[in-house]
């Protein structure tokens, strides 16, 4: 290896310590916990209940990273997934109406929320934080008076679906129908996929520049990434297969991570957080971008709040209280920044996850619940200190 | 005569400039003691030193006051002096009350507790000292500019004042309340108060100052004395302006087409204070290939004046016409500009821009992100393609163009914006301050960009308070003060002298 290209390698790690060192800490916690709990943690049937625990924190994750990287905040998130809930449920069993009505009119309620929030924050300039601390107590009511404070359920079968269903076995299932050949065949296409992506934008790159990342880098990073996708398809293969929520959060992982790294509207909300008065005078309509990203986090937000009604499968009065902190707590594991600009849906995700094995992993060891809270928040902590020195250091 | 306060063979330099070079002041006891000189020359910077802004060790040179040498580490060291200054940028806090920001930090109180009855005595006992009729308690946003000055005053007075330096006292005040400021340094000298007076406004400066220092690019050049006999306004800005400027801008050769835009009677008003009318029915326009200088001193309204035609950035209430080739167009909003062929590049160029945090590629296709993009989905590789061809074809030094722009220097971090601007393709171009605080090298680089654009059949724009730049790079100059166009020269007769005549007299 020569010399500039070391030189580039330690260079580029130096600059993009913080996206690595978030998943080295995420695989380190993993194998503590791996450890800890004698190889429950990874079981099929843990790792199945961990993706179900926690895809309602990662689902909002995404939307949530789109509102802080714009330079806002959405507290409301929880109470709208406990209002979305008790609509849904209020919709399904005491008007019995079919889940093809229920599920898409209560996304577009959950859309209008936003727009409802978003319209304060853009067009009044009402800062986000109370319009959205305003939206968390309205719908917090809302959600009481719906539900007259009592639970309803259960939900009708095929609405369940939506978070216990796992994906048909379309290839018919191989040793004693215990191994589900569908998803693994589907884990292994994505497995590819990513590194073919990767290398077709590498191409268009080298056409016009030097290439920023180091080659040896790429590689490592996508022969970890593929071994880790494989490892867990063949885990859940041997279970149940691909749960339905986990396919609902990978295509959406897929499509915010597009729009954020590929697309103009995300690169002008980039540029609205990084400086919003820059972007004005660069003809950036910010305030239709602000508006945008309430209007996303609160459909997904309802999105959320139906897959979380259907895993409990019951509509509770209490149904999202504090969400809006684990979500907004991942963001910011993930590396986001609270003046907005930065961060980056992988890391938010990341940030989630770490959050949900470590709830997973204590909860089987048997920390209580007081110290599990102590310990999550110690971590935001440590993470948000270790973005603040890298700065300074840099 | 004694001598209250000598400053000698001050030097004080800055990462790439001397801002003062070799400077001696001598100021009487008892006297108005006036400085002028350009914007930038070095006055505040002065002022800086003196009042331990810059603390002892940051500069050369000694500061003799009250016969001593004084080695102050901080402002409240100079203060204890008696040694108080009054910015041009007034340090209230809007929504205290007058008597609570005259004790700010010198609080009248015991063990931490404020006696609010000694506290409205005094404040009292102040105002009328500075001949200001206002309740103690009345908040400061509420009463106006004029007397908000009057209160600084009065804060400066509740300190035992020796020298009193005062930056601009008058650049923000109507002509009425100017004039009983000037009396009130009239009525301090007189009960033996010395004052230091940073003035633009010569007719002011002769009408109270006994000894006037010119300073001029770091160096005080000349100390006249008024009372010694008839010193003329002209003394005084040939002194000012007097300097060499060959060679210091690239040659180019005038190709001047039609006319491109016209700003016809554009009016606007103070967003804060509406009823403040900042520009005044004001009419310009620029041809193809010309590069137009809008001169005139800070706070002359030129910045408003550009931001209000670029998409209403500023301003309340705007009224007036934008015309490009002879058709009205709609400049309502940035996007409407952008697309009517306007660019304008900020005089801030940190706060509004670019965004400092992300990658030169990123800061240059801001404005024309369709430019790089298929239906709303960018293309990497042509985006880090024009980021490129901008990097070679205006020189940005940079190892590459995925660096950071906070990394840049601010010669780089400009040509960075005038890439974004030059991508997003505009007929006309407003260049407001386009080589503020940046080295000379980077400066003649920006110039012959500007000087390439006009060549390309461009029209410029170009703002500057630096007088030689203008004279050194327009063919046409309008003049500007206090939100009016006061008249335009040609490049041929123009001269620095003319244009002060202009904005101190017009």
């Amino acid at each position: 290896m020569s010399d500039t290209s070391s030189k580039n390698i330690s260079y580029y790690l130096r600059t993009h310590m913080r996206e690595y060192g978030m998943v080295l800490a995420l695989i380190a916690i993993m194998a503590f916990f791996q450890y800890l709990t004698d190889g429950v943690l990874m079981k099929p049937v843990n790792l199945t209940n961990l993706f179900l625990q926690n895809s309602y924190v990662i689902i909002m994750a995404v939307g949530m990273l789109l509102v802080i990287v714009g330079g806002n905040i959405d507290l409301s998130v929880g109470s709208v997934v406990g209002f979305i809930g008790a609509l849904a449920a209020v919709m399904a069993v005491q008007w019995d109406l079919p889940t093809f009505v229920v599920i898409p009119v209560c996304l577009v309620v959950g859309g209008l929320i936003g727009c409802a929030q978003g319209y304060w924050v853009a067009y009044w300039r009402i800062p986000s934080f109370i319009v959205t601390l305003a939206g968390m107590l309205v719908f917090r009511g809302l959600t009481l008076a719906l539900l007259g404070g009592a639970s309803v359920g259960p939900f009708p079968s095929n609405f369940q679906l939506m978070s216990s269903g796992f994906i048909p076995d379309l290839m018919g299932g191989l040793i004693d129908g215990r191994f589900n050949v569908f998803s693994m065949t589907l884990g292994v296409l994505v497995a590819l996929l990513l590194p073919a992506l990767g290398l077709r934008s590498r191409a268009k790159q080298a056409r016009f520049a030097v290439v920023e990342e180091p080659m040896a880098f790429f590689a490592a990073k996508h022969a970890l990434a593929g071994f880790a996708i494989l490892y867990i398809a063949y885990l859940l293969s041997t279970y149940r297969g691909l749960p339905n929520v986990l396919i609902v959060m990978a295509l959406l992982i897929a499509i915010f991570t597009f729009v954020t790294n590929s697309t103009t509207i995300g690169r002008r909300i980039y540029a609205m957080g990084g400086n919003e008065k820059a972007a004005l005078l660069s003809g950036i309509n910010t305030r239709k971008l602000a508006f945008l990203t309430f209007a996303n986090m609160g459909m997904l937000a309802a999105l959320a709040g139906l897959v979380f009604a259907a895993r409990l499968n019951t509509a509770t009065p209490k149904a999202g209280i504090a969400f809006e902190l684990d979500v907004i707590a991942a963001v910011f594991i993930g590396g986001a920044s609270m003046s907005g600009g930065v961060g980056k849906i992988i890391g938010a995700v990341v940030g989630a996850l770490i959050m949900g094995v470590m709830n997973n992993g204590m909860s089987i060891v048997g920390v209580g619940i007081d110290w599990q809270q102590v310990i999550k928040g110690l971590v935001l902590l440590a993470a948000v200190i270790f973005d603040v020195y890298n700065k300074n250091k840099a | 005569m004694d001598t209250i306060l000598e400053m000698r063979n001050i030097t004080k330099t800055f990462p790439g400039v001397k801002a003062l070079d070799d400077v001696n002041l001598k100021v009487r006891r008892g006297e108005i003691h006036a400085l002028c000189g350009e914007n930038g020359a070095g006055k505040s910077t002065l002022m800086k030193v003196l009042s331990g802004v810059y603390p002892h060790g940051t500069y050369e040179g000694d500061i003799l006051f009250d016969d001593n040498i004084q080695s102050f580490r901080d402002i409240r060291d100079s203060e204890a002096r008696g040694i108080i200054i009054i910015h041009q940028e007034l340090a209230l806090v809007p929504l205290l009350s007058i008597a609570e920001n005259i004790f700010l930090g010198n609080e009248l109180s015991e063990n931490g507790v404020i006696n609010w009855p000694k506290t409205f005595a005094r404040t009292t006992e102040l105002l009328g000292k500075v001949g200001l009729r206002e309740a103690p308690n009345t908040l400061v946003t509420n009463i106006g500019v004029g007397k908000q000055q009057l209160v600084e005053i009065a804060k400066a007075l509740s300190k035992e004042v020796k020298l009193l330096i005062l930056d601009e006292p008058t650049s923000s005040l109507q002509e009425n309340d100017s004039q009983k400021l000037l009396d009130l340094l009239i009525e301090f000298r007189n009960q033996g108060i010395t004052s230091i007076l940073i003035s633009h406004k010569l007719n002011e400066i002769s009408r109270v100052a006994d000894r006037i220092t010119v300073i001029r690019d770091g160096r005080a050049v000349s100390t006249l004395d008024c009372l010694d006999g008839q010193i003329s306004e002209d003394d005084i800005v040939k002194d000012m302006v007097g300097r060499d400027m060959a060679h210091r801008y690239p040659e180019r050769i005038p190709n001047i087409g039609a006319t491109m835009m016209e700003v016809r009677n554009w009016t606007c008003y103070h967003p804060l204070h509406p009823t403040q009318k900042l520009i005044k029915d004001v009419n310009i326009d620029v041809a193809a290939g010309e590069v137009v200088g809008i001169a005139g001193l800070m706070g002359a309204g030129r910045t408003e004046l550009a931001m209000s035609i670029f998409g209403k950035s500023y301003g309340h209430n705007i009224s007036g016409e934008v015309l490009m080739h002879g058709k009205p167009v709609d400049v309502s909003t940035v996007q409407r500009a952008i697309a009517s062929g306007l660019a304008y590049v900020t005089e801030d160029r940190k706060e509004m821009g670019l965004i400092l945090d992300e990658s030169i590629t990123t800061n240059i296709t801001l404005a024309n992100l369709p430019g790089v993009s298929e239906r709303g989905v960018l293309n990497d590789g042509a985006e880090r393609g024009v980021a490129e061809e901008y990097r070679q074809k205006i020189n940005i030094r940079t190892p590459n163009v995925g660096q950071k722009v906070v990394n840049l220097s601010g010669g780089n971090q400009q040509k960075v914006v005038l890439s974004k601007w030059l991508f997003a393709g505009p007929e006309v171009l407003i260049l407001d301050e386009p080589t503020r605080g940046i080295d000379v090298g980077a400066k003649y680089e920006i110039y012959s960009i500007i000087n390439q654009l006009a060549a390309d059949g461009k029209g410029v724009i170009m703002i500057s308070s630096e007088m030689p730049e203008l004279l050194g790079m327009c063919d046409r100059i309008y003049v500007m003060n206090e939100g009016e166009i006061k008249g335009q020269l040609a490049a041929s007769d123009a001269s620095q002298e003319k244009i002060m005549h202009m904005i101190l007299k017009g």
